[in-house]
């Protein structure tokens, strides 16, 4: 049954109309070596709490969003435009 | 109408009676009453055989707890097994069928279960049926299964509609008894969203039966002047024949709205069940609570029943439970039913108390025993004695009713469904909803509220309470005086009973007794969680609602806990059976999921195209025509006209994507494993795709329209996951590339025109000079279209390996076109081609599509090593497709593969072996990709992935088939079977 996401674009949405790629990582540089590689590709943490995972609003305005939620309560703690979040890091 | 009916009172509807028939019988009731209710009043108290023992069984309560009333109501496709009776409401013609006995509900021979019952004890599947193994599947099984079972669910499609439906409000408030009925009122005043939503036919709970009054008027009276006034009100939503099963994330509330469950004739226009998500700032829990029955020999007899079901049954629909009812109660609630049936004019033979004193002034004519139990009742087909314990002493007394009144537990499942475990109060003598839920809060029963006027309090001071955290102003509802309000103090719990010969139930739905639970302490499965699955109890589709906390009394008691320690068992959604139809919604057959028909599927139909369903998409397979015998014999035909003339092929699913930006270039580069910087405008080019993991994810060509403008084509059954892939590129790794994406794939239709006379056809139609010279291989541009009157993109790309090219028109130009291409061809010999020929042309040439791009393969697999750039700093895939194992030297690569005997074939998925080994794992040399019969060749081909195979051309090998057990010799060779030096794309 439904919880509901509140993209930055569509307001609150039900998490039917997502999809769900997983957790948030910086992709590393293609020198960066097997072992960052392996960690952005395969190796993943399990936490308790708070996870910031990347989801697409695939059928609604097809944006990718960072969304954090609390993989204990559910909680839906933030829900940013991907293009934003990765812009607003890349800014010191 | 029969004696059971009382001359008046209740709410039902005397002046229309209603026809119905249980097991073919005809009995009459009127409206407003319950299945349950109209039985009853027809007498009849024997309703339906027990889960495993056969035992006869009666109507317990008169709600959504029922666990013995089940029956199958309707016939053909809206037959409805397991129906409860007690929340069925009746309509005229309903035919209800008991369950569970054969071959008659009054004489089953199941009952000699009840005989085996040493044998059928807590565990006994376990333990009984253990040995010979093989004896489980084929004996014990279908066995025990046709001998306990619930009803039969029908073969025919349910006629009736379904929808799911989205609702929004400040309070939800769930169950509309006192309490609730109260906070909608003191929320809905207040201008609040309120949706006060309740499972009964009509609002009003406990107040429906109760026979206190407010301000001097009848509490039904109250109730309806209550409900009148919240309908009154625009931002107030009352429903009724609504359970609100499940409290998820979010605050979303799941109910199911039964629509037409209580009509003969479902009109059509409307569902019959709407499911509901409901998004609550804030809920009520105003559920009430639920009486405990009491643990004595034969409990189950028909005609044994929950006292306040006796007196739901007594006030609410004017019926009496016998003649001679007597009452078995731990608390002052069996005192208020005692003085009901007296004022209705049943006799009251006895008040069998378990206390030494009541809380409770009774002045009843009933014969009051105090500190005695019933421990046993008598009765064949129903009850006609009870045995009553007193010190010590047995005394044997005539009923045909009796009630049971073992104290109130609170309806807290909502509260729990997500992971909040309930408290044990010792004082309620009850569980309690968790404490610190945020969204939800509890009032009345639900938590443990004694008494009318307390729970209307409640309810008022709650919903005040919520609205002030919500920022909406309000003053709670006042209510005037309540007389006879018996408020009655929890019970103090009486879970085991002395002098019991006959079976106690603790779980009536699944036949579990007390001697099971005693057993599975015993035998070390005493955790409440163990002692559930050990014994069944609480597993039933009642899911223990009057079972669980008697279960957990006694195992407490038998491991000399408290309650507090043993704990519960976890609530889950649903609180009541929710049917299949109202969870899939109009989501049926053909709507389970879209049809996608491309833009040229009319014109495939008029050519006599055979469909082929792929994904959602419905591809022309073939085009069959008069005499052809086999699909293969069409597939031959198209394929060899393809390389003799030409042929015209529906490429319309691929996937399309138009990419437009100053960095579309740069974009391209990144997300392909080959260079498309340098593509030059009006090129196309092989692209291939990698996942950052190296393996190849999708391929297609993408060719250059301008310089900030390109048109990429995907493969069909990938082109909604490259969408996602390029957006996700674009927006999260990449924001700062100035590149936009739009899907265009039902936009444009594209057409393959194959061929050697390919050109000669096209030249027909499209103004543009496409001469060998103008137009050469890879050639991607706009063209001019039949003198100007349309214009299109025209591709020289080819799949076949013959001089190709694609077309694309806008997609409501697709079938004009495409005739028109007919036309000009004709004197070609232009035939249409399926995607069969389609698979046949491309294995010819050695072309790979996903059966060999089947997530395991990296580029130099397939021959594709060169075409990865060495020099680009970066592309998705790049780090990872340098790993070791990824550029070993014996990994299967693509390689070719045909038959010594061309008249032997062998199939995809076939493994490889070489000459002479056995077929085991070690000696596996990889399997088969691709396969069909090429007439070209005139025997099978195939496409494999081999270890070493580019260097093993020519090598006599084995194709094994290991789910036939066959071995076709075989020879590796070039893949391309057809123009190796690629002259005929060029000509």
């Amino acid at each position: 049954m439904a919880s509901l996401i509140s993209c930055p674009h569509c307001g609150a949405r039900p998490k039917e109309e997502f999809t769900i790629k997983g957790a948030v990582l910086p992709r590393p540089d293609a020198g960066a070596g097997s072992e960052a590689w392996m960690d952005y590709v395969y190796r993943r943490d399990n936490p308790r709490g708070a996870y910031r995972e990347y989801w697409h609003h695939t059928s609604g305005c097809r944006r990718w969003l960072v969304v954090t939620r609390d993989t204990a309560s559910h909680e839906v703690a933030a829900c940013q435009d991907a293009a934003l979040a990765k812009r607003a890091e890349a800014q010191p | 109408m029969t004696s059971y009916r009382l001359d008046k009172g209740g709410l039902v509807n005397r002046t229309m009676p209603l026809s119905f028939t249980f097991d073919g019988r005809p009995m009459q009731g009127f409206e407003g009453d319950t299945l349950a209710s109209a039985l009853l009043a027809n007498g009849r108290m024997l309703v339906g055989r027990s889960f495993k023992y056969h035992r006869p069984r009666g109507i317990l309560t008169a709600g959504s707890a029922e666990p013995n009333a089940l029956v199958t109501i309707g016939r053909g496709g809206r037959t409805e097994p397991n129906t409860r009776a007690t929340v069925q409401e009746l309509y005229e013609g309903l035919e209800a069928r008991s369950q569970n006995r054969w071959p008659s509900l009054d004489f089953d021979l199941g009952t000699l279960n009840g005989l085996l019952s040493p044998f059928l004890g807590a565990g006994f599947y376990y333990k009984t049926f253990m040995w010979p193994a093989a004896f489980w599947e084929k004996f014990y099984e279908p066995l025990i299964r046709k001998a306990a079972g619930l009803g039969k669910a029908s073969y025919e499609a349910d006629p009736d509609a379904y929808e799911k439906s989205w609702a929004h409000c400040d309070l939800l408030v769930i169950g509309a008894g006192p309490a609730g009925l109260a906070a909608a009122l003191t929320a809905g005043r207040a201008g609040a969203r309120v949706m006060l939503v309740d499972e009964g036919a009509l609002p009003g709970g406990s107040l429906l039966f109760d026979s206190a009054t407010i301000d001097g008027r009848a509490a039904t009276d109250f109730v309806r002047d209550t409900s009148a006034e919240l309908q009154s009100m625009p931002n107030v939503r009352l429903m009724t024949r609504t359970t609100v099963f499940g409290w998820y994330d979010g605050n979303v509330f799941g109910a199911v709205e039964r629509v037409q469950k209580h009509v003969r004739d479902p009109q059509s226009h409307l569902p019959v069940e709407r499911l509901w998500r409901i998004v609550a700032r804030q809920a009520l829990l105003a559920t009430g609570a639920e009486e405990r029955p009491l643990v004595f020999g034969g409990n189950d007899r028909p005609g044994v029943m929950m006292a306040s079901a006796m007196r739901t049954y007594l006030n609410r629909y004017g019926v009496a439970p016998g003649k001679a009812a007597a009452i078995f109660t731990s608390d002052d609630s069996g005192y208020g039913l005692a003085r009901d049936l007296e004022a209705a004019g049943v006799d009251v033979v006895a008040i069998v108390d378990s206390r030494p004193s009541a809380g409770m002034d009774y002045r009843g004519k009933a014969r009051l025993i105090r500190e005695a139990v019933v421990c046993g009742t008598k009765g064949h087909r129903a009850i006609s004695a009870i045995e009553v314990r007193r010190d010590g002493r047995v005394e044997t007394i005539a009923v045909d009713a009796l009630a049971m009144a073992g104290g109130f537990s609170p309806i807290i499942h909502l509260a729990c469904h997500r992971g909040a475990r309930p408290l044990w109060s010792t004082e309620e003598a009850a569980f309690l909803a968790p404490e610190g839920l945020r969204g939800l809060e509890v009032a009345g029963a639900a938590a443990a509220t004694a008494g009318l006027a307390a729970c209307l309090a409640a309810g008022a001071a709650k919903a005040k309470a919520i609205l002030d955290d919500l920022g909406i102003s309000c003053s709670p509802a006042v209510f005037a005086a309540v007389d006879g309000d018996e408020g009655t103090p929890p019970a103090r719990p009486l879970w085991s009973i002395p002098g019991i010969k006959d079976k106690a139930f603790v779980d009536f739905q699944n036949d579990v007794h007390l001697k099971d639970l005693g057993l599975a302490v015993r035998e070390g499965y005493g955790h409440v969680e163990l002692a559930k699955r050990y014994t069944t109890s609480g597993m039933a589709t009642d899911q223990g609602k009057l079972s669980n906390m008697n279960a957990i009394g006694l195992i407490a008691k038998a491991r000399g806990v408290s309650p507090a320690e043993v704990g519960t068992t976890t609530f889950r959604p649903f609180y009541t059976p929710v049917s299949f139809g109202a969870l899939t919604g109009a989501h049926a057959g053909r709507h389970f999921q879209p049809v996608r028909k491309s833009p040229l599927h009319d014109w495939a139909r008029k050519h006599g195209a055979i469909f082929v369903e792929s994904g959602l998409w419905f591809r022309s397979a073939w085009f069959a025509r008069e005499g052809e015998q086999s699909w293969r014999e069409s597939v031959d035909r198209e394929v060899v006209n393809v390389r003799q003339n030409v042929g015209l092929c529906d490429v319309s699913t691929l996937g399309k994507i138009e990419i437009f930006g100053r960095d579309a270039a740069e974009f391209l580069n990144r997300v392909y494993c080959n260079g498309f910087l340098s593509l030059p405008v009006g090129k196309a080019r092989y692209g291939i795709m990698l996942r950052e993991d190296g393996f190849i994810y999708d391929d297609g060509t993408t060719s250059r329209l301008g310089d900030e403008h390109f048109f990429m084509t995907t493969t069909t059954a990938y082109a909604a996951g490259v969408m996602n892939h390029l957006e996700f590129c674009a927006q999260a790794l990449w924001p700062e590339l100035d590149v936009r994406l739009a899907s265009v794939t039902d936009q444009w239709a594209q057409m393959a025109i194959a061929g050697p006379k390919a050109r000669l056809v096209l030249s027909k139609i499209v103004d543009d000079d496409i001469s060998r010279a103008a137009f050469a291989y890879l050639g991607a541009k706009e063209v001019s279209l039949c003198g100007g009157r349309l214009h299109g993109r025209l591709f020289r790309i080819s799949f076949s390996g013959e001089l190709a090219y694609e077309l694309a028109v806008p997609a409501g130009y697709a079938e004009s076109i495409a005739d028109i291409l007919m036309d000009a061809g004709a004197e070609h010999g232009l035939q249409p081609y399926g995607s069969e020929a389609l698979g046949v042309l491309r294995i010819e040439k050695g072309h790979v599509t996903h059966n060999e791009i089947n997530g395991t393969v990296v580029p130099s697999d397939l021959g594709f090593g060169r075409m990865v750039s060495a020099s680009k700093p970066d592309f998705i895939g790049k780090a990872m497709l340098a790993r070791e194992g990824l550029t070993a030297a014996d990994r299967p690569r693509l390689v070719g593969v045909r038959p010594i005997d061309p008249a032997t074939s062998f199939t995809t998925g076939s493994h490889i072996l070489a000459k002479d080994a056995e077929a085991t794992l070690d000696n596996d040399q990889g399997y088969v990709t691709s396969s069909a019969f090429s007439p070209h060749v005139g025997s099978t081909i195939g496409l494999a992935l081999v270890k070493h195979g580019p260097e093993r051309h020519g090598e006599k090998i084995v194709v094994w088939n290991g789910l036939k057990d066959e071995y076709t010799p075989a020879i590796l060779c070039d893949p391309s079977f057809v123009d190796p030096g690629n002259e005929k794309l060029h000509v």
